[in-house]
């Protein structure tokens, strides 16, 4: 019994491993084989194209495992040493404010899950309304969701900080006065709601909900209609409809969405950076952001390209994870059936 | 239309609520959106017609020493009256779309030529290639930029070290200086009339090309595994060569996936931000400056609040026209009964 079984997952990874090499995409055994000329041919071309990709990316690599932190005066592409002198220091003092790299991680996660959750319960419901329902105003009002995706975040961030800059609470003597709706002279400063975490997340759901929504509307258009109408037939209230069946089916692609919005989000620096004045409050792309800057020629070259590594490679291992995932519903949210 | 006739069947009351059903569903998209971009448009059409400035950024509209001043910001931005340098709105308007035209133009058939070339079965280590083909997609644009401008740099760039090589080799001892992204004489004086374009446009270019093409496959890619295998079959059973079959039946089946695609992919060009930003700051002498960069430089440099308040206002309508048209051509707000 034990050997059979160990036969079978033999033979499985045995073929996985075919699989793997030799992955045939449609799902198809036998078809025409690839005479070795060609396959060489092919092989060499791919190649290429996997070593134009990789050269930047060896480049911020080898930078980040050096330990030296001028910046390089010759191209290296395979690092000489293997150091994590560079990883260690970002770890363990990434800026030059007294903030750990936990807290930055923290903040980043917080602001980037936070935003791509809220967006996507907001963008749902109107995905719905604007895949299933022909009503008056819909053009109009869809177009007008797109308004974000229109004006430039830069062109809105200026109303939105003197808006959010409004909302404050001071200590006021005994009492706490919450501006605008109170006022206090003199009151001691516990929170604004530009300068924190809240603030900015708030700020950055308007840039957010655009795709979202258009994302979610394109998946939504190719779930049958029958399967509604069935369960109308069976006295689903339009409501029952929305929880029990479409909101059940769309899940893959509600997943795919809210990850390529935390993509964006976790790589968002310049609205933190123009709202947050506090280094506690710091993300990792703000980080990173302040590793470059205008002074190009003091930044710790192998530091800046330790970050860069850093805030890649957790999105960059999701998403190879997820690839088969998120080309589908890339797909599905563009291409109407 | 099952659905619309058991309405019609019930009563006035769920006939009702069936009518405002989809607005409901609609409300707390727009709560959200009143309060966090449909406030602050309105506001920021009001700056356009004002002289903000720094000091009235702690009162706002409220602020004692805000002037209204008419259309002047909006008639500053297309007579060039800013007291801006090298600013003038139709060139930058004129490059922004040549450059989103032409990234779009390289890197659509860039990415279906590399998909087919993935697609070809028996191909070894297929998996492998198409995880690291996805690669530049998830490296943040900021880490981007700052690479290939360390590529492009005259004095510690690689390629001007690699082409001092190749001089080398063929006997020259000259080192190669050239500066790719700060020099202004334009190499093709002819292309593009209206501002000529610098060295730096075909370097961003070059490095654009590097980001684009592969979100460009992951879309074709997806699209050439939904073509049924039948039809190549049949193509070459009826004695249809490769080429052929690749112009009959790939191309005709791919342009569904790849219209909005490239729509998608010029939008993400003409508003390539932190790239563009980061590459060359929109110089030299902006002349790769586009719409969002000049933007921004109007308020975080230059603070002008009220010009960039009107600039926005522009932008605003010439995305808007590129989303009314090209709305057209993907059917992106259609609904699923008009399809």
């Amino acid at each position: 019994m034990k050997n059979t079984k160990e036969l079978h997952d033999y033979k499985k990874s045995k073929n996985a491993l075919v699989r793997f090499f030799n992955a045939n995409t449609s799902n198809e055994v036998g078809g025409r084989d690839l005479p070795l000329w060609r396959q060489i041919l092919l092989q060499v071309l791919t190649l290429v194209i996997a070593l134009e990709v990789m050269f930047p990316i060896l480049y911020i690599i080898t930078l980040s495992f050096s330990s030296s932190t001028a910046r390089p005066s010759s191209l290296q592409l395979i690092p000489k040493e293997i150091s994590l002198v560079a990883y260690g220091q970002v770890l363990d003092r990434p800026t030059a404010n007294p903030v750990s790299f936990i807290e930055l991680l923290r903040n980043s996660f917080f602001l980037s899950f936070g935003v791509g959750a809220i967006a996507l319960l907001i963008a749902v419901t109107a995905a719905y309304s604007f895949s299933r329902f022909n009503f008056k105003m819909r053009q109009v009002l869809m177009v007008m969701i797109f308004i974000p995706l229109l004006m430039p975040a830069v062109g809105l961030s200026t109303p939105l900080y003197l808006l959010m800059n409004s909302f404050r609470v001071f200590q006021c003597g005994g009492a706490i006065a919450i501006e605008p709706f109170m006022t206090c002279v003199g009151g001691q400063l516990l929170f604004n709601l530009r300068d924190s975490l809240l603030g900015v997340g708030i700020a950055m759901i308007a840039g957010a909900l655009p795709f979202a929504v258009w994302n979610l509307k394109g998946y939504l258009d190719t779930i049958p209609k029958e399967l509604e109408e069935a369960a109308a037939i069976d006295g689903a209230s339009p409501n029952q409809i929305f929880f029990k069946i479409v909101l059940p089916l769309a899940v893959p692609q509600l997943a795919v969405t809210f990850f390529l919005g935390f993509i964006g989000h976790w790589q968002e620096f310049a609205m933190p950076w123009l709202f947050l004045t506090k280094p506690q409050d710091y993300t990792l792309s703000m980080t990173l952001y302040n590793m470059t800057g205008q002074y190009a020629n003091a930044i710790p070259w192998n530091r800046f390209a330790a970050m860069a590594v850093i805030v890649a490679l957790p999105v960059a291992i999701t998403y190879i994870a997820l690839q088969k995932y998120i080309t589908s519903g890339l797909t599905a949210g563009g291409v109407k059936g | 239309m099952a659905m619309s006739e058991i309405a019609g069947a019930a009563t006035r009351g769920a006939k009702f609520r069936r009518a405002i059903l989809p607005y409901l569903y609609l409300i707390p998209a727009f709560a959200v959106m009143t309060i966090i971009t449909f406030y602050p448009l309105v506001y920021q059409v009001i700056v356009s017609f004002t002289d903000f400035q720094t000091k009235d950024l702690r009162l706002g509209l409220a602020s004692p020493a805000l002037n209204f001043i008419g259309l002047q910001n909006y008639v500053d931005i297309l007579t060039a009256g800013l007291p801006v340098q090298n600013f003038e709105f139709f060139r930058i308007l004129t490059y922004n779309f040549w450059w989103a035209l032409t990234n779009v133009m390289v890197h659509v058939p860039a990415g279906v030529l590399i998909a087919v070339l993935l697609n070809v079965q028996g191909l070894w280590l297929k998996r492998v290639y198409r995880a690291v083909y996805i690669l530049p997609v998830v490296v943040p644009p900021l880490v981007v930029a700052t690479v290939w401008r360390n590529i492009f740099d005259e004095q510690y760039g690689a390629l001007n070290q690699f082409l001092t090589a190749i001089a080398m080799w063929f006997g020259s001892t000259d080192i190669i200086q050239i500066r790719w992204l700060t020099e202004y004489a334009p190499p093709i004086p002819w292309l593009l009339p209206n501002g000529p374009l610098p060295l730096a446009y075909y370097a961003m270019m070059l490095a654009n090309f590097w980001l684009g093409w592969p979100f460009m496959t992951v879309v074709a890619t997806g699209a050439l595994q939904s073509i049924p295998k039948d039809l190549y079959e049949a193509a070459s059973i009826d004695g249809a060569s490769d080429t052929q079959q690749f112009w009959n039946i790939t191309v005709p089946l791919l342009r569904p996936a790849m219209i909005p695609a490239s729509v998608y992919g010029f939008t993400t060009s003409f508003n390539l931000f932190a790239f563009v930003y980061f590459m060359t700051g929109g110089g030299p002498a902006r002349s790769t400056e586009i719409l969002v960069t000049f933007a921004y430089d109007l308020v975080r440099n230059l603070r002008l609040f009220g010009a960039a308040a009107a600039f926005s206002v522009f932008i605003f309508f010439v995305s808007l026209t590129v989303f009314l048209i090209t709305n057209r051509i993907t059917h992106a707000t259609q609904s699923y009964t008009e399809a």
